[in-house]
């Protein structure tokens, strides 16, 4: 149940990341979650939205380097403990994670986080096993 | 203090007597014995007769970097390779080096040119000479070598680099007179600092620095930090090594040793001889040289001349300090490069797009290499660790290529000069 994540490169430079939001937003799509990796000199913008393909086109349109790449989206119970009883599965697995970052949410909801693991097959199987649900791509235009 | 006071401060017209019979001699034996002398003065239909005064030099073809690397290794040695007695290469990084073969007499003449380099810069039989110029292949540590020698100095053979015995060194020994690149230098006198090694300690009284380009301000930087004079040297592989020219205590210019070397300036367009005084290329030619001489060699450094009697007493010519190059090759850490040669690295990697920019900084009198290279698909990921790991494979790739260390930055598609027409692919923030 993989969901398609876009990765945009971000060089450090004043006003990039505005302008990378605003030419989704000109394209009326909605960021439904993000986190920004940085290191010194450059910065991956990692988004979920809604229609990834109009979200690459938009912003390759306006000259960034943008990949597309397999992440699973989660639901967390949201209360003290939900994320860890994740991460034990995985890490019981012996499956290391890469990132993580928590969706958007409207409070009193479920939490949702996006996870991409050194081997996603294997994650998504050892998650699957213990019943946890991955969200689809059909989920995420409901969110 | 002047080592050859007869050759160095000889009137103008005994010399330049003297510089024609070199020449004329010098000619006739090129046309005679290197076959590819011969082929290049035929094409041109001159002859060694035509050279009638020191004029008629520029009837005779240059000679390129480029032709001396077809001739490699012994094309244009002029002797049997028996009468060869030691052999050196260029510090060029594009294909073959540049091969140089010295006979016994050339030996002698460069052991007397930096003789005299050395006296210029103070050096006397009671002065301990710290040679930290590179010994092996490269001329800079035994040119300093056989100069120190005929001085009858001490000569402490340390070579390049390992800082902290340097500075041991330098202070145990006692050394007088320090020989290295500036940046080296100043290196050195930073990290004394930082070890808390005080003038006192040192007893340095005069350095010869050079084998790259430097300026006025690293020269204040140098004198003040160790305290001794720092004069500017030059030379290079293809004349003999260092000792073709040295600029004296006066620090108004460096006097070449024209009766070994003779000096001419070329407009950097038309090739044509420029008046005296004028900026453009330096072109040498060797009078003396036996094993391998070298005619109208383009240094491509840019410089000018000038005619008078220094204070120093010497009458012989003097250049001033190069400011440049006429062709876009980059001297970084001693080494020349072309930016090519930086493409050609780049491209042979997959998924790099031909757009890249090349910085030269010198943050601590050490010269460095940037590389900017746009974040195509192929080098950009959604992990941070593989575009690290892209980084670093791009990086040693181009060390391995061109032999020098770089950083490698990534930056957005389209942010860099495209490649139609001239792109400014080279920023050189150094100040030189």
């Amino acid at each position: 149940m993989k969901i398609k994540q876009i990765s945009v490169f971000l060089e450090n430079k004043k006003g990039r990341l505005l302008e990378a939001t605003e030419a989704l937003a000109k394209a009326d799509i909605n960021i439904r979650a993000l986190s920004i990796a940085d290191t010194s000199e450059f910065g991956i913008l990692r988004l979920i939205v809604q229609d990834p393909d109009k979200a690459k086109e938009v912003l390759e349109k306006n000259d960034f380097t943008v990949r597309v790449s397999d992440v699973i989206a989660v639901q967390v119970v949201d209360s003290p403990g939900g994320l860890a009883s994740i991460l034990k599965i995985l890490n019981d697995n012996d499956i290391n994670v890469e990132y993580i970052y928590a969706f958007i949410q409207k409070s009193g909801q479920k939490a949702v986080v996006v996870l991409k693991m050194e081997d996603l097959e294997k994650g998504i199987k050892a998650l699957n096993e213990k019943g946890v649900i991955l969200l689809t791509s059909q989920d995420i235009l409901q969110l | 203090m002047i080592w050859n006071k007869e050759a160095e401060c000889m009137p103008f017209k005994e010399r330049e007597k003297l510089q024609l019979e070199r020449l004329q001699s010098i000619v006739k034996k090129v046309y005679d014995n290197v076959p590819y002398y011969r082929k290049r003065f035929d094409e041109i239909g001159v002859k060694p007769e035509d050279i009638k005064s020191l004029k008629d030099i520029a009837k005779l073809p240059f000679t390129t970097k480029t032709d001396l690397r077809e001739g490699y290794p012994f094309g244009m040695f002029a002797v049997p390779l028996n009468e060869i007695v030691e052999i050196h290469t260029s510090s060029g990084t594009t294909g073959k080096p540049v091969v140089a073969g010295y006979t016994k007499k050339d030996i002698e003449v460069w052991s007397e040119v930096m003789a005299r380099a050395l006296t210029m810069v103070g050096a006397t039989k009671d002065d301990i000479i710290q040679n930290g110029y590179g010994y092996g292949l490269f001329t800079g540590g035994i040119g300093v070598h056989y100069g120190a020698q005929k001085i009858g100095a001490t000569v402490i053979p340390i070579s390049a680099g390992n800082t902290k015995r340097q500075l041991e060194v330098m202070v145990d020994f006692g050394s007088t007179i320090l020989t290295c690149t500036p940046s080296y230098a100043l290196h050195l006198a930073e990290v004394a600092e930082e070890a808390g090694i005080t003038k006192k300690d040192i007893k340095l009284k005069a350095g010869c620095f050079g084998a790259e380009v430097w300026t006025e301000k690293m020269r204040d930087a140098i004198e003040s930090k160790f305290n001794l004079t720092a004069l500017n040297i030059y030379g290079l592989t293809e004349l003999i090594g260092p000792g073709v020219a040295q600029e004296c205590p006066e620090k108004s210019g460096l006097h070449i040793f024209e009766d070994h070397f003779y000096p001419e300036i070329v407009s950097t367009d038309t090739l044509e001889p420029l008046p005296e005084g004028e900026k453009g290329e330096l072109v040498l030619t060797s009078l003396t040289r036996d094993g391998m001489p070298m005619i109208r060699f383009r240094t491509r450094d840019i410089t000018s001349l000038r005619r008078e009697i220094c204070k120093c007493g010497r009458t012989l010519i003097k250049m001033d300090r190069v400011t440049g190059r006429s062709d876009d090759m980059l001297k970084i850490r001693g080494v020349l490069i072309f930016p090519s040669q930086i493409e050609r690295a780049l491209l042979e990697i997959k998924g790099i797009e031909p757009h890249y920019q090349i910085i030269v900084t010198r943050p601590h009198h050490l010269d460095e290499l940037e590389i900017q290279v746009e974040a195509s698909k192929d080098i950009f990921s959604d992990e941070i660790k593989h575009i690290e790991a892209m980084k670093k494979k791009i990086e040693s790739h181009i060390e391995k290529s061109i032999g020098l260390r770089v950083k490698v930055t990534l930056v957005e598609p389209k942010t860099l000069p495209r490649s139609e027409g001239k792109a400014k692919r080279v920023i050189d923030k150094r100040e030189l």
